[in-house]
């Protein structure tokens, strides 16, 4: 395929969609800074250009070249994780980037990407039955379990749990027996109380607040308290765009990044949070759509791994200001403001995309071509 | 590619799975969003309100207290002070350094200010000094681009432009202390200041007004964003009082270091003029923050210049009380004006002698020559046969052993003993020794400075039921002027006119005649000639062994031993209008110590009655409808040739 011809194959649909909310965001950032372009609005908009075209050169790519560079994409991301431990800012108690000159860089970030591909690409290369085996299930699970462990160590709970999740759904896209996965939940609540015994205290505060927020409405608690408040008088059709009570007066906290879809349910209430609902669930939905056309495993793995990581974003996020789950400091994708979460984001749907301009291509076990097509 | 679509059939049953897994979480969120923004909407809009909006109190204005001619006696200043927002000041050190070039601030204010700094919000105004004058104020002002975050508010102090001379009388106003906080909300204010004393604290309530409302908008660190709705308080009311400024003045001055309490009032209406208490203190350092070094001054000071004398002052009446005895004598026809009594200097009672103050004694005396001349022998033997419990309820009409009732803080009733009362209170039989001592107001006897004036007052109406009284209510009444036509006082005493003249003629002759007591201190002037009665009562038993070794003079006694100085009067004589009481706190005799300031007060008092009616009827032709212009001149005349004293301003 010529380059013309990859361009007209490109799911300009996800690129509208994916377009429109960050324009969501970049309103609700606008409004965050009191009316104000400045200091968010303009600097997300500035990332999301370059970013955009970014994504739409990855998407030209040919997905075989992800295959191959695999390993040394996951070792590279690795190798980020072990830095963090040693050169990383800490930021609310915990060492979660590395500066690179003007750019803080969020190897966690980069790590759920490099992992999507390394397991679709480790699944893509099984022979035919294998899945079903243990004895193959033991490698991958140390590619999985090596990250969330650097990254527990940060310590990044929120984190931690979503590579988890990333991975437990990729095993399961390969095919992995049901009972596989009994075992590892078994495994993991019996291993709940011996990880509460190395949680710091600010998790710990976190869980137990999050069971009973208004008990410590001054204190951990009124995080979660102001966002319910905030969400709640927003109604069914909120308060008005930079008329949000809650986050205007500051009662809201970090309303440029995790929080704020409080602040845009506060402003334009239900019907806008459903909305907002709704154009996620389009970029779902999309993914699936390319998932199911790709004719590789390594293709149909990698979108469903995205698309997968996009919902857990998603879902931690909003279920989390709700107050549903604890607060894990899980930013709204293409929403929040943040450089390596957009970036990383949009890397993604690069990839997304790239799955579905190549859809037809043979991939061989190790991303030689498999013969012709 | 058998394997592949295996595979796919697998990967696309287990999509269909996951995707409904996420289809049902994306249902839960929605349905976490309803409850919240739907169902407990209401809730969290309340939540959202009570967030947002802040009610504050604004303190009302205190009411201004006003003398009887409408001089302000006390007011509202504005308060200069100067504050720093910290967070609108880059370096504070050096913002400091600044200030100080301007005013004088040493190193402990700037202490004082960083400390508070550190424990407040960076928007909070810090006070760095109260009360800045009008210079200091300009200073600032002219160089504040040099001040980042330095800021001048007005706040509004009390200010009692007559200082100590009205400082009993008024009280002062003070932060509210743990005790006084009731349910009301203007207590809470840390700026609020209630009475603590006097007519401040007697009329709190009234002049504290009634405090306004201000909703403010906050964010979540409490900075105020914008006011949504502000009702304007209630200043307090005005009040004033009977009280004429400067006579008060005068007689405070008048009295100089001693210490001393002169009251004034009128005998037909019970107005207090004049009711002051020497030493005193300034009551202006009391709402600035009194320094620890004035309290323990004040503390200190054996003369007790934080009490009211005048209302809480208990003293033997001493001769001052000898009309209560010679009424009540001839009220129960004992015996007539012509009754009889040699005086040799003593008499005796069983084994005890009781002397005459004259120590050769006055000879044969009648009632006319006892009360001229303060006779204690006479008295004696009229208190003798007379009897403690007759002389004392007579003394009880005429105002003493009960609170007048003036409306002040801390008034005494005295005490007018009897024999039920010591058996009951001292649980011991009256002796017939204390009779003798009763009769000439001393031992267990014990009154105020005002019960003495509503004394002196009652004598001087003709035995009237007068009141004393210090506010003019109800509020818009209008003070009596000296010279205008007065209603009559209250009930009659119902003492026979005979016995009243007996007395009346006895007290003209104290001041009048060349015998009488207070003779050097008369009223020269013949339309204001008082009549009046001495009093010098012990502080401690003269023992037998002291007198025989003779009386040591009160001047080579320590102050505290020496004897209380008093007199009660009132003038004209002839038509009395006012009557007066001095009581000289170990001031030594009664006519040495007490007299001349009565005299000097009382012709005060009716020379300024005499210029205020003078300057009434002036205007009173041309302008009476002119109701401002009237007070005014009052009010001039009032201050003494037109100065505008306190209000320099």
């Amino acid at each position: 395929m010529t380059l013309v011809q990859k361009l007209g194959q490109l799911n300009w649909g996800l690129v509208i969609v994916v377009t429109l909310i960050a324009s969501v965001g970049f309103a609700m950032l606008y409004s965050a800074a009191n009316g104000n372009i400045h200091p968010w609005a303009s600097r997300q908009m500035a990332r999301f250009g370059p970013a955009l075209v970014m994504m739409i050169g990855l998407a030209l790519v040919d997905i075989r070249i992800w295959l191959r560079n695999a390993y040394i994409i996951y070792l590279g991301a690795l190798a980020l994780l072990v830095a963090v431990e040693f050169v990383g800012a800490a930021g609310m108690g915990a060492q979660r980037w590395i500066s690179l000159g003007p750019v803080n860089l969020q190897p966690s970030e980069v790590m759920k990407l490099a992992l999507i591909i390394v397991l679709a690409r480790y699944f893509h290369a099984l022979p035919k039955g294998a899945v079903t085996k243990a004895r193959y299930l033991i490698w991958p699970a140390l590619l999985s379990a090596a990250p969330a462990l650097l990254v527990l160590r940060q310590p990044d709970l929120g984190t931690a749990v979503m590579l988890l999740m990333i991975a437990g759904v990729l095993f399961f896209m390969a095919g992995v027996r049901l009972w596989t996965f009994g075992l590892a939940i078994g495994l993991g609540l019996v291993a709940i109380p011996i990880a509460w015994q190395f949680m710091k205290p600010y998790q710990k505060r976190r869980i137990l607040t999050f069971l009973d927020p208004e008990s410590d409405p001054l204190g951990a608690g009124y995080h979660i308290l102001q966002s319910k408040i905030a969400l709640g008088s927003g109604g069914l059709t909120g308060k008005g765009f930079l008329k949000g009570s809650q986050a205007h007066l500051n009662f809201l906290p970090e309303k440029q990044t995790d929080f704020i879809f409080t602040m845009l349910a506060e402003e334009f209430g239900l019907v806008g949070g459903i909305g907002l609902l709704a154009l996620y669930s389009l970029v779902l939905v999309y993914g699936y759509f390319i998932a199911l056309r790709a004719h590789s495993q390594f293709g149909r793995l990698l979108a469903l791994g995205v698309t997968s990581a996009f919902f857990l974003y998603v879902f931690i996020n909003i279920a989390m200001v709700m107050g549903l789950i604890p607060v894990v400091g899980v930013p709204l994708p293409l929403i929040s403001y943040g450089g390596t979460s957009m970036v990383m984001l949009l890397v993604g749907f690069g990839l997304l995309l790239g799955v579905h301009v190549h859809r037809d291509l043979a991939v061989g076990r190790t991303g030689v071509v498999a013969g012709a097509d | 590619m058998i394997r592949d679509q295996e595979l796919y059939r697998i990967f696309s049953r287990r999509a269909a799975l996951v995707a409904g897994g996420k289809l049902v979480l994306l249902a839960a969120l929605s349905g976490r969003m309803y409850y919240l923004q739907v169902i407990e909407a209401e809730r969290y809009r309340t939540l959202a309100e009570d967030n947002r909006i802040n009610m504050r109190l604004l303190a009302p204005l205190r009411g201004v207290i006003f003398d009887r001619y409408g001089v302000e006696i006390a007011a509202n200043q504005q308060n200069y002070r100067l504050v720093v927002v910290p967070e609108r000041s880059p370096d504070i050190d050096q913002t400091l350094a600044r200030v100080a070039r301007f005013i004088a601030l040493d190193e402990r204010d700037r202490k004082r200010v960083k400390k508070v700094i550190r424990r407040k919000r960076g928007f909070v105004p810090v006070t760095i000094r109260e009360n800045l004058d009008w210079r200091e104020v300009a200073k600032i002002e002219v160089n504040t681009p040099d001040l980042p975050g330095v800021l001048i508010e007005v706040g509004q102090t009390r200010l009692y432009p007559f200082g100590e001379a009205a400082a009993h009388l008024l009280g002062y106003v003070g932060a509210v202390s743990e005790s006084e906080i009731t349910g009301e909300p203007l207590l809470q204010l840390p700026s609020f200041r209630i009475g603590k004393n006097g007519v401040e604290k007697a009329r709190d309530k009234q002049l504290r007004g009634r405090g306004g409302r201000s909703e403010v908008e906050v964010n979540a660190t409490g900075r105020v964003v914008r006011e949504l709705s502000r009702k304007e308080g209630q200043p307090g009311d005005e009040i004033r009082l009977t009280i004429d400024m400067a006579l008060q003045e005068f007689a405070f001055k008048r009295v100089g270091d001693q210490s001393a309490a002169v009251t004034v009032m009128d005998v037909r209406t019970g107005e207090v003029l004049a009711l002051a208490s020497a030493p005193a203190f300034d009551p202006n350092a009391f709402n600035k923050g009194i320094t620890g070094g004035y309290w323990r001054q004040l503390m200190g000071d054996e003369r007790a210049p934080l009490t009211n004398k005048s209302i809480s002052g208990q003293y033997a009446p001493g001769s001052t009380f000898k009309m209560m005895v010679a009424l009540a004598a001839l009220e129960a026809g004992l015996v007539g004006p012509e009754h009889s009594v040699f005086c040799r200097g003593f008499v005796r009672l069983g084994r005890s002698r009781f002397h005459c103050w004259k120590r050769g004694g006055h000879g044969l005396v009648d009632m006319h020559a006892a009360l001229q001349q303060s006779c204690d022998v006479y008295f004696y033997d009229l208190a003798r046969r007379t009897g403690v419990n007759r002389f004392s309820a007579m003394a009880e009409r005429f105002g003493l052993g009960a609170p007048p009732g003036i409306g002040l803080p801390g008034e005494k009733p005295g005490l007018m003993p009897t024999r039920e009362w010591k058996l009951a209170v001292i649980g011991e039989r009256w002796q017939g020794g204390e009779t003798l001592v009763a009769g000439i107001g001393q031992g267990f006897t014990l009154a105020t400075p005002l019960q003495l004036a509503v004394m002196a007052a009652r004598i001087g109406n003709g035995g009237y039921q007068v009141r004393p009284r210090i506010f003019l209510d109800p509020p818009g009444e209008r003070p009596q002027d000296l010279g205008a036509p007065t209603p009559g006082p209250g009930a009659s005493l119902g003492i026979s006119d005979g016995a009243m003249d007996v007395v009346r003629r006895g007290m003209f002759a104290v001041s009048n005649s060349p015998r009488g007591t207070a003779y050097r201190s008369r009223i020269r002037e013949k339309r204001w000639r008082m009549a009046g009665k001495t009093g010098t009562s012990q502080v401690r038993r003269i023992t037998l062994a002291e007198r025989r070794r003779g009386i040591v003079k009160n001047e080579e006694r320590p102050w505290k031993e020496r004897d209380h100085a008093l007199f009660v009067g009132y003038a004209p004589a002839h038509d009395p209008r006012l009557a007066i009481s001095v009581v000289v706190e170990h001031g030594g005799g009664g006519s040495k110590a007490a007299a001349p300031i009565a005299r000097d007060v009382m012709v005060e008092a009716l020379r300024r009655g005499e210029e205020v009616e003078s300057a009434a009827m002036g205007i009173g032709v041309g302008g009476a409808a002119n109701r401002d212009g009237l007070g005014g001149a009052l009010r001039k005349a009032a201050l003494g040739g037109g100065a505008d004293r306190h209000g320099g301003r």
